[in-house]
């Protein structure tokens, strides 16, 4: 069973002048289908306003579908009796690392989850030091969270999501408020999540060098989603995505310049590792 | 800089007092508060000083810290003072022009300042040595038979202790909003009151609208991670009543019922 299936999903912006009259209306999400598997590191990549946090905020119910259906684990998210269940199933992760975390100390915050899902207190402390440890947080869980750094808060903020067991964590651009340091640490702890904890990832982006770990990345623009495939297959096409106002990494937007001026490399480098590899090989083949 | 404030004035040590439970505490300080107010004669004021002076001795909290509280009501305390030594009128014993002074006066001044200053240092124990998260869960906990008449009881405490996690925040938004309207050339320390009043005006606003952007932001999240009120949740730490909890409460009713005794039936004649 897919774990994240979306189908004909459409979402309408409503805006109101002040006497209530539809003064407008924004589709932000424009008949989106998305499959994801169980243990996949998914990467949804867009500018601006290309409607990836709408899409996201539907994943766990916080936004209702106006057309189409979305189910998590199966669950049809229109379902106000499994609301609880999928938000436990399908855990999210906000922007701003300030605004989420809720209690006085970091511990505190953690638990925060199990105690609202009613899990016996001896399990809630299992619990949170197992999600503090996968973080690396641990040596934290006595710090009051304004004492910590952004990345630092982001890392207790996916424990607190991951507390809840759940199956799926969504992040939302979890990395747009960080410095380069903090982001690094935040991708390290969600990535190990996924190779070690099997949990699925969704990632919302629009950073080019969080995807290229992902298995599968979807392009966003518009409201609808205009590419997809493995990052290699996605960063194979830079003129599209320059097209699409997305940054291409620079070791590919290098590589893409170098190909179009005459050398046989292939196409979609990721890492400077490959291009120097390529690179390497031709001189070997000349 | 505002960073660093610290919250309450919870002081960090470890004691009997600190570890006992936070309703035990409440309930001390209120029964404290009681018995100072129902107490009549010197020999009850005696059992306060010297119940007030053991529990700070446990309590491993310098007594300077207590006495820090007091700074802000001395203004009241002078206050309560002289209205009680020129206002009551009885046996006069000394006059100067219009103003006299009666035995009743100064036994009543006496008595107020003696009592103030003991509530005051009394409820400080409490908040020296529980800290405000432990202090919200005892409140919950002990006025949770309230929540069978609607009131509600997990909603408050939830709501005060988001508050408190907040002012740290909201205190270092005001500090960068300041800086901000400051570096346009506005300032915060010139003029009179009105016109400082008025130049808070581009500070308030901008900070309401970022703290109701925080709240939004906040319940999302607060739903995100299944929060629906306080039916059905458990507590990672829960609070229950140990053997020290129980001692206690029997030294309190021990305190309480001698207090009164010598306090109230007990005549030990006036203090003058």
């Amino acid at each position: 069973m897919k774990i994240v299936k979306t189908k004909d999903l459409v979402f309408d912006y409503i805006r109101r002048d002040e006497e209530g009259n539809v003064e407008g209306i924004t589709t932000a999400v424009d008949h989106v289908d998305l499959e994801v598997e169980p243990g996949d590191f998914i990467a949804i990549l867009g500018h601006n306003g290309s409607g990836k946090s709408t899409l996201a905020k539907h994943l766990n119910a916080i936004l209702m579908p106006t057309e189409g259906t979305v189910w998590v684990d199966g669950m049809d998210t229109e379902d106000k009796e499994k609301l609880w269940e999928i938000r436990q199933r399908a855990g999210m992760v906000f922007q701003n690392p300030d605004n989420q975390i809720i209690g006085q100390v970091v511990e505190e915050d953690v638990g925060f989850g199990p105690e609202n899902m009613g899990v016996p207190t001896k399990e809630i402390w299992e619990r949170v030091e197992e999600s503090l440890k996968a973080v690396g947080m641990y040596e934290y869980r006595k710090f009051a969270p304004n004492k910590l750094s952004g990345g630092q808060k982001q890392r207790v903020s996916i424990a607190g999501v991951l507390a809840m067991h759940p199956k799926c964590i969504v992040l939302d651009e979890p990395t747009a408020m960080l410095d380069p340091g903090g982001r690094r640490e935040v991708i390290r702890a969600v990535r190990a999540l996924n190779d070690v904890e099997r949990v699925t990832v969704i990632l919302i982006t629009h950073y080019m060098e969080e995807i290229i770990y992902a298995d599968k990345v979807f392009v966003m623009d518009s409201g609808k989603i205009a590419m997809q495939g493995t990052p290699r297959e996605v960063f194979s096409e830079v003129e599209k995505l320059k097209e699409l106002r997305l940054d291409v990494p620079k070791v590919t937007l290098l590589a893409h310049e170098l190909k179009k001026s005459g050398l046989a490399l292939p196409s979609g480098i990721l890492t400077v590792k490959e291009l120097t590899d390529a690179l390497s090989s031709q001189k070997a083949g000349r | 800089m505002l960073k660093d404030i610290t919250l309450g004035q919870y002081y960090q040590t470890d004691s009997v007092i600190h570890r006992l439970d936070p309703r035990v505490k409440l309930a001390a300080t209120m029964l404290y508060i009681c018995s100072l107010v129902a107490v009549d004669q010197a020999g009850g004021y005696v059992a306060a000083v010297l119940f007030l002076a053991a529990v700070i001795r446990l309590s491993h909290v310098p007594f300077r810290f207590m006495v820090r509280g007091m700074r802000s009501i001395l203004f009241l305390l002078v206050l309560t003072f002289v209205m009680n030594l020129f206002m009551i009128k009885g046996e006069v014993i000394f006059a100067f022009w219009k103003l006299t002074i009666s035995r009743e006066g100064v036994d009543m001044a006496v008595k107020m300042a003696v009592r103030l200053s003991l509530l005051i240092i009394g409820s400080s124990v409490m908040t020296l040595t529980t800290t405000p998260n432990n202090l919200m869960d005892g409140m919950e906990k002990a006025l949770k038979p309230l929540q069978k008449v609607r009131v509600p009881v997990h909603e408050i405490a939830m709501m005060m202790s988001i508050s408190l996690r907040f002012i740290p925040m909201l205190l270092e938004k005001t500090d960068r909003i300041m800086k901000a309207q400051m570096a346009r050339g506005a300032s915060f320390d010139e003029g009179n009151i009105l016109k400082k009043a008025k130049s808070m005006v581009p500070l308030l606003v901008p900070l309401f609208v970022s703290s109701f952007q925080i709240a939004d932001d906040l319940s999302m999240a607060m739903e995100n991670r299944c929060y629906r009120g306080g039916e059905g949740r458990t507590k990672m730490k829960p609070l229950h009543y140990e053997k020290r909890d129980y001692i206690a409460y029997l030294v309190l009713a021990a305190y309480f019922v001698l207090c009164i005794t010598v306090g109230r039936i007990v005549r030990w004649g006036r203090i003058f």
